[in-house]
């Protein structure tokens, strides 16, 4: 009966994003930390040009599946994975595929700016530069130029290219770290609580530049701040104990939720 | 419904039902009151009703001011939010009932010394009655977020409608037999229309309520709103 | 001024019924236990300062002397008929002279100084009055003439060591009362000394030949320098820096960065941590065994010394480094594997760099430890009495030398007091490397950290 309200939901949500293609889709997966199983069988899609937020109380999950995405969950000893994540309908766990060529399509910000102790330049020209993407030292500085008018710091930084990254405040070391993510033509922008070390009106200026960024890339964002959710998403995904309990479009979950742990959760009654 | 990890919010959407509760109560004895200053044409019941009026605005005042402090303070989502809003809505439509109640109680003060026959009343006050049903139920409704109820007035707003029209041929043909009526007959007229607003007010409460609950909106249940 | 205060308190007391100002029995012991406390401390640090300094006193004051050195100017003629009997400079020939014939033109030349600054010294036989001078001088006098055949039968300047027991003299070592019962000096040479020194011709300067000349016997040890001893410990140290810092690197991120987490890597961890607090002498038996009977490598080499070195250093580079690489924060990590950098290219690009200062510091620290150590040196022969300078490397490497720990060691055992000096002259000489050496690793230190 469960299941059956479940498809039901489902297949509504997909009629109501037809007209957005599928980036990513997950399809049973499951994470294991050891013997430990951290994510339950979550059926998930990431539609293109659209940015999914995802939800849940701490150790729910959800920066899990987000790292399953590019496959950082490779680093961790004994992380295990289960189920099928595909890009663009290729399974990015399949045995072939360069790892290295998955995280330069799938890039990623994280939750505490962590620029390279390296110039403003040099942190962004790193990427394009492993994955040979410039041919000329000009092109690099195109690609830099770029790069930080589109993550909105251009002005501010373009005197001092050469100073180091890790003097910026932290607003501006996160869209340092965006610009980065950005300089080696993602696809799929992947971003953990990119917000939670800053303050509100840097907290703004990254909200509006993800908005900005939905229209050339894929985006799927980890946030603990249910009012970011509403704010900058299209999608959220509510996790739950390492399943993912709901996902609709965002106006939908803020204002009647389907599930209850959903319910309790955005209201302010968990726990 | 488990509780808020903030108490606080508790205590804030406790305080928003008891003044919905409390308003709704004082604007259904303004209403008795009214009509029964009207059936007695108790000149005096009719003042104080005028001037109880205000009680109630203060009343929606009060919880309006709470309101937005809420919005401010907890940017409340899902049902909270939806509870919020409604309350809010709710607020609204009681004042309109309140004014509809001090405006039956104005008349009467007008019509005092005309004489009116029992028959017409009888007919104004078995409307009220049930308007006044409509209402209470609502309000149970509303404390026991109960849709069944909600949806049960809707429905009957439909009956309420068809006595009103019954009762508007009833004076229409009073004022066509004597001219003398006409004056009467006129502020019953209205008094009757008032009652009929409350019905429909009721009925604003009960899709509100039905909102609170489900978070689908009336026109998506009923298809049109009540009028 | 204070009745208001006064007030205060009262109002304050009165309202809480306590005031701050006012100290109450628990906060009265602890403050009084944290007193204590801190003068614990202070009484600690203050014993390790006067350990320090009466260390570094007793050192400097036996050793600053060594650094000084007494010699006798003296007009040596160069007699052919002595040192070149043929008269045709054949160098085969000239080889053939031995430091006897040397000695003889050495007495001459001193009788003569005396002639001519007019001393007259009574009870001092003319042939004793040479002996002020250094057995060391025909030595050096001779290899003079073997480099410069052509100034036989000339009449040349010499700066002669002068005998131990007389710069001992100058030192206050020795004094006249002590000469009289020493065999190998007498008051009388030391009157001529003192005449000598008043007339210009004896001198105490500035000793180079103690950091550049080889060990000397006992009898000599006017003569005994730091040169070999300081050449070997700079082979070794180099072999050390060579062989260690590129395999514990390496060996560090292979565990660090790249090593699976099991039951394999942990033993090699446990084993790391207790190799470096293996003694060191365990060192030095396992490189007898294995370096020079098993391998076959030649004693008192500093290759050998070398190697027993950099297996002593490694664990220490090992566990300096892997703390060094663990103290660089994860997120630089993930930022670079986030832009799609390889494993290995996130660690060369971005983790060792910042690792940099911790990895120098722990090797300059290794190289210190080792440059100091004499356990293992003695072990593989290393306290051997060597007077040969060891060639250039890398075949240097294989010949015999000494490193400047096993020359105190092998000084402090020697019996003339004059010895001692200069083993405190060497412990001096190998703080200064050790403080160059530290000095260079806080710069080091200072000078990465503050590129950003």
């Amino acid at each position: 009966m469960n299941e059956m309200t479940e498809t039901a939901t489902e297949a509504a949500v997909n009629a109501a994003a037809s007209n957005r293609s599928v980036k990513m889709r997950g399809d049973k997966v499951g994470v294991f930390y050891g013997e430990k199983q951290a994510l339950f069988d979550v059926d998930l899609d990431i539609y293109e040009h659209e940015v999914t937020a995802l939800i849940g109380p701490s150790g729910c999950g959800k920066s899990t599946f987000l790292r399953c995405l590019n496959r950082m969950n490779d680093t961790i000893d004994g992380c295990r994975v289960t189920g099928k994540l595909t890009l663009d309908s290729e399974n990015i766990y399949d045995p072939k595929i360069d790892v290295v060529e998955l995280r330069a399509r799938v890039g990623m910000v994280f939750q505490k700016p962590n620029p390279f102790p390296k110039s403003i330049f040099e942190n962004i020209a790193y990427g394009p530069r492993i994955h040979g993407l410039v041919k000329s030292k000009g092109d690099l500085d195109e690609v830099v130029a770029i790069s930080l008018q589109k993550a909105g710091l251009f002005e501010e930084v373009k005197d001092r290219l050469n100073e180091p990254g890790t003097g910026l405040s932290g607003g501006q070391q996160q869209r340092l770290c965006i610009a980065r993510a950005i300089a080696v033509s993602p696809e799929v922008i992947l971003m953990d609580e990119p917000c939670s070390a800053l303050d509100p009106i840097a907290t703004a200026k990254v909200e509006e530049l993800i908005d900005e960024l939905r229209e050339n890339y894929t985006i799927v964002i980890v946030t603990h701040s249910m009012q970011q959710a509403a704010r900058v998403s299209q999608r959220t995904a509510m996790f739950h104990l390492g399943n993912l309990v709901e996902v609709d479009a965002t106006d939908v979950i803020f204002t009647n939720p389907s599930d209850p742990k959903t319910q309790d959760y955005i209201t302010g009654r968990y726990g | 419904m488990s509780e808020h990890t903030v108490t606080a919010f508790d205590d804030d959407l406790k305080f928003i039902t008891r003044k919905v509760v409390e308003m709704g109560g004082h604007a259904e004895s303004m209403i008795a009151r009214a009509i029964a200053a009207l059936v007695k044409g108790d000149k005096a019941l009719a003042e104080a009703i005028v001037a109880e009026d205000l009680v109630l605005d203060s009343l929606q005042y009060e919880l309006d001011e709470r309101i937005i402090v809420i919005l401010a303070k907890r940017q409340p989502v899902a049902t909270d939010l939806r509870e919020i809003i409604g309350a809010m809505r709710m607020g609204n439509d009681l004042e309109r009932i309140g004014d509809m109640g001090k405006n039956i109680a104005r008349r009467t003060k007008e019509i005092d010394d005309i004489v009116h026959p029992r028959k017409v009343v009888r007919g104004l006050e078995h409307l009220t009655n049930l308007t006044l049903e409509q209402l209470k139920e609502v309000l149970d409704a509303y404390v026991n977020k109960d849709v069944q109820k909600a949806n049960e007035v809707c429905d009957r707003d439909d009956e309420i409608d068809q006595i009103y029209t019954s009762l508007f041929r009833e004076l229409l043909t009073y004022m066509m037999e004597d001219p003398r009526n006409i004056t009467f007959c006129t502020h019953l007229l209205f008094c009757a229309k008032n009652i009929e607003r409350i019905g429909d007010h009721a009925t604003n409460i009960a899709e509100t309520v039905i909102y609170m609950v489900t978070g689908k909106s009336a026109i998506s249940t009923h298809g049109t709103r009540a009028e | 001024m204070t009745d208001i205060a006064d007030q205060s308190v009262s109002t304050a007391a009165a309202t809480t019924g306590r005031s701050l100002l006012q100290r109450g029995e628990h906060a009265k012991r602890r403050a009084a236990s944290e007193t204590r406390f801190r003068m614990l401390g202070l009484v600690a640090v203050m014993i390790g300062i006067l350990a320090v300094v009466g260390l570094l006193a007793s050192i400097l004051s036996n050793g600053v002397s060594s650094f000084f050195q007494t010699y006798v100017t003296v007009d040596i003629y160069l007699n052919p008929a002595k040192l070149d009997k043929t008269g045709n400079r054949d160098p085969e020939a000239l080889q053939k002279v031995t430091t006897f014939a040397y000695a003889p033109l050495i007495s001459a030349a001193v009788e003569k100084l005396i002639e001519t600054h007019g001393i007259e010294i009574e009870g001092l036989k003319p042939k004793d009055a040479a002996k002020i001078i250094s057995k060391e001088a025909p030595a050096s006098v001779r290899n003079y003439v073997l480099a410069h055949p052509s100034k036989i039968g000339e009449t040349v300047k010499f700066d002669l060591l002068a005998d131990g027991r007389v710069d001992g003299y100058y030192k206050g070592r020795v004094t006249m009362d002590s000469a009289k019962l020493d065999r190998n000096i007498s008051p009388e040479r030391l009157e001529l000394a003192d005449k000598l020194k008043h007339a210009g011709v004896l001198k105490t300067r500035f000793n180079w030949s103690f950091f550049t000349a080889p060990d000397a016997s006992d009898t000599r040890p006017e003569a005994a320098g730091l040169g070999v001893a300081i050449l070997g410990s700079a082979y070794m140290m180099i072999i050390v820096l060579v062989l260690s810092l590129p395999l514990g690197v390496a060996a560090s991120i292979y565990l660090e960065e790249f090593a699976v987490q099991n039951f394999f890597t942990d033993i090699i961890e446990v084993n790391i941590a207790n190799l470096a607090a293996v003694p060191s002498i365990v060192f030095g038996i396992l490189g007898l065994a294995i370096f020079i009977n098993f391998a076959g490598l030649p004693q008192s080499a500093p290759i050998v010394g070398g190697l027993v070195l950099t297996l002593m250093t490694l664990p220490t580079i090992i566990i300096a480094t892997r703390a060094a690489l663990k103290a660089v924060p994860p997120s630089i990590r993930e930022a670079a594997l986030g832009v799609g950098a390889s494993k290995m290219q996130a660690t060369f690009h971005h983790v060792l760099p910042l690792a940099m200062p911790g990895i120098l510091t722990g090797t300059i620290i290794g190289l210190a430890q080792a440059l100091g150590e004499t356990a293992p040196l003695l072990l593989i022969g290393m306290v051997a009495f060597v007077r040969e300078f060891p060639g250039a490397p890398p075949e240097g490497f294989f010949d015999p030398a000494s490193a400047l720990p096993v020359q105190v060691y092998n000084w402090t055992t020697r019996g003339d007091p004059a010895f001692v000096e200069r083993a405190s002259g060497a412990i001096i000489v190998l703080l200064v490397f050790l403080i160059i050496m530290n000095g260079l690793a806080i710069m080091l230190r200072r000078r990465f950290e503050r590129r950003w």
